[in-house]
């Protein structure tokens, strides 16, 4: 079955690699040198590399309506250098799973993440969070599923058994407001969120050296624009990221004027629920993948719990953080 | 310069920034115009605590953190275990 997606991946990558070419024979394609690749392979998505183009199959459970919408945010111009577009928007299915062409873009070193585009990637999130709504909403842009993933990742977590480790980030969990554990609509003011910000949603295009673009618009949609910044900022509250690293994105962000983080603020009332979340979130994921591979947390992911039990042992009062609709 | 005084001779002396002439005979002490009164807003200065500045315009820090958060920032303590650990999460949804 992922063969078959693979290999439906393969035609659609060369396709789309060589839609300009005169006489090429997509199928064949013995001439031009460039061998499939597979770039990624998830339950997620699944991702083929053919030259210049790369072709992505979407989850199964992939919305098409939802899908629809946000490929349509991709191609639209007020995008344009801010999220990478796709290079058709034609509903194609491998395997009842839907399926994109993209241009390839040269992603993110990944043995030097200090040297990654933290300033890039602030400024990138801010324009996003700052395109008008109603100019790209006429498809009826679905909720941004970082609430739905961190929800996912739970119950991974609660899939996986019972485990000591659970017990903090359950309890940091139980005290998200019901919107942050995607059982009621976020607050507002919304904005056009990425909704899975990581280093690995940034590459440049034109390879090698074109300008900083973000991709993957599954998790894209309305939303709170301070979800986007959470997962750094659970990084850098659990003291994994360096402050300097921290204060590179977040002041690009604030720079080029992001709504979830005004210049002149304390961010952490804004940032503080989201980024409860994405801990809860990543720890959850920890422990799931360690109980996959029958092995202990390593000292990265215990940190993260020992985040959420620090969460789960905060005094009530400091439970009700102002929500992005009062602050702004 | 002569003290009018005595006639003994005047030294220049500097005094925060204020030339004065002091008689070497009768320690007499001459002040040109408007000496007197940069001497007094010297004085002033001096006494009077420093107008505090008015505070630029400034961004909230964003070195600040959530009540939550770990106690030491921002360290690359822990060997390379954690830093493959850490580098793999930083690429993972």
């Amino acid at each position: 079955m992922t063969n078959a997606v693979v290999r439906a991946l393969e035609l659609v990558a060369r396709q789309a690699a060589h839609a300009g070419d005169a006489g090429a024979d997509p199928a064949r394609c013995s001439a031009c040198g460039h061998i499939d690749t597979v770039l990624a392979q998830r339950s997620g998505g699944v991702v083929v590399r053919h030259g210049r183009a790369v072709a992505k199959a979407h989850a199964e459970a992939t919305d098409p309506l939802d899908h629809r919408a946000r490929l349509a945010v991709a191609a639209h111009p007020l995008l344009a250098g801010i999220l990478l577009p796709p290079l058709t928007t034609a509903a194609e299915n491998a395997a009842g799973r839907p399926v994109t062409a993209w241009p390839y873009g040269a992603p993110v070193d990944p043995d030097d993440p200090e040297a990654a585009p933290w300033e890039q990637a602030g400024a990138l999130v801010a324009r996003l969070h700052s395109v008008p709504l109603e100019a790209v909403r006429a498809d009826g842009l679905p909720y941004m599923r970082g609430p739905a993933k961190a929800a996912r990742a739970v119950a991974r977590m609660r899939a996986a058994g019972p485990r000591p480790a659970a017990v903090p980030v359950e309890r940091a969990w139980e005290r998200l407001p019901a919107w942050a554990r995607d059982e009621a609509a976020p607050p507002g003011p919304y904005a056009l969120c990425h909704g899975d910000l990581h280093l690995g949603q940034l590459v440049r295009h034109p390879a090698p050296d074109g300008p900083w673009l973000l991709i993957d618009v599954d998790d894209l949609g309305i939303g709170d624009p301070a979800w986007d910044l959470a997962r750094p900022a659970a990084w850098y509250a659990a003291g994994l990221l360096p402050v300097e690293i921290w204060r590179r994105f977040l002041g690009a962000y604030r720079a080029a004027r992001g709504p979830a983080a005004p210049l002149a603020d304390d961010p952490w009332p804004r940032l503080d629920i989201p980024a409860r979340a994405l801990t809860v979130q990543t720890a959850a994921l920890a422990i799931a993948k360690s109980a996959a591979e029958n092995r202990d947390l390593d000292e990265v992911e215990r940190l993260l719990v020992d985040a959420c039990a620090r969460i789960a042992a905060l005094p009530a009062q400091l439970e009700s953080a102002p929500d992005p609709a009062s602050s702004s | 310069m002569q003290c009018p005084k005595c006639r003994a001779a005047m030294h220049t002396y500097n005094r925060n920034g204020v030339q004065i002439e002091q008689c070497s005979g009768c320690r007499g002490i001459f002040l040109d115009y408007g000496e007197l009164e940069a001497l007094t807003r010297l004085e002033s200065q001096w006494a009077q605590p420093a107008p505090p500045v008015p505070p630029a315009p400034q961004a909230y820090p964003a070195g600040s953190a959530p009540a939550w958060g770990a106690p030491h920032h921002g360290g690359h303590h822990g060997g390379h275990h954690r830093h493959k650990s850490f580098g793999r999460m930083l690429f993972s949804s």
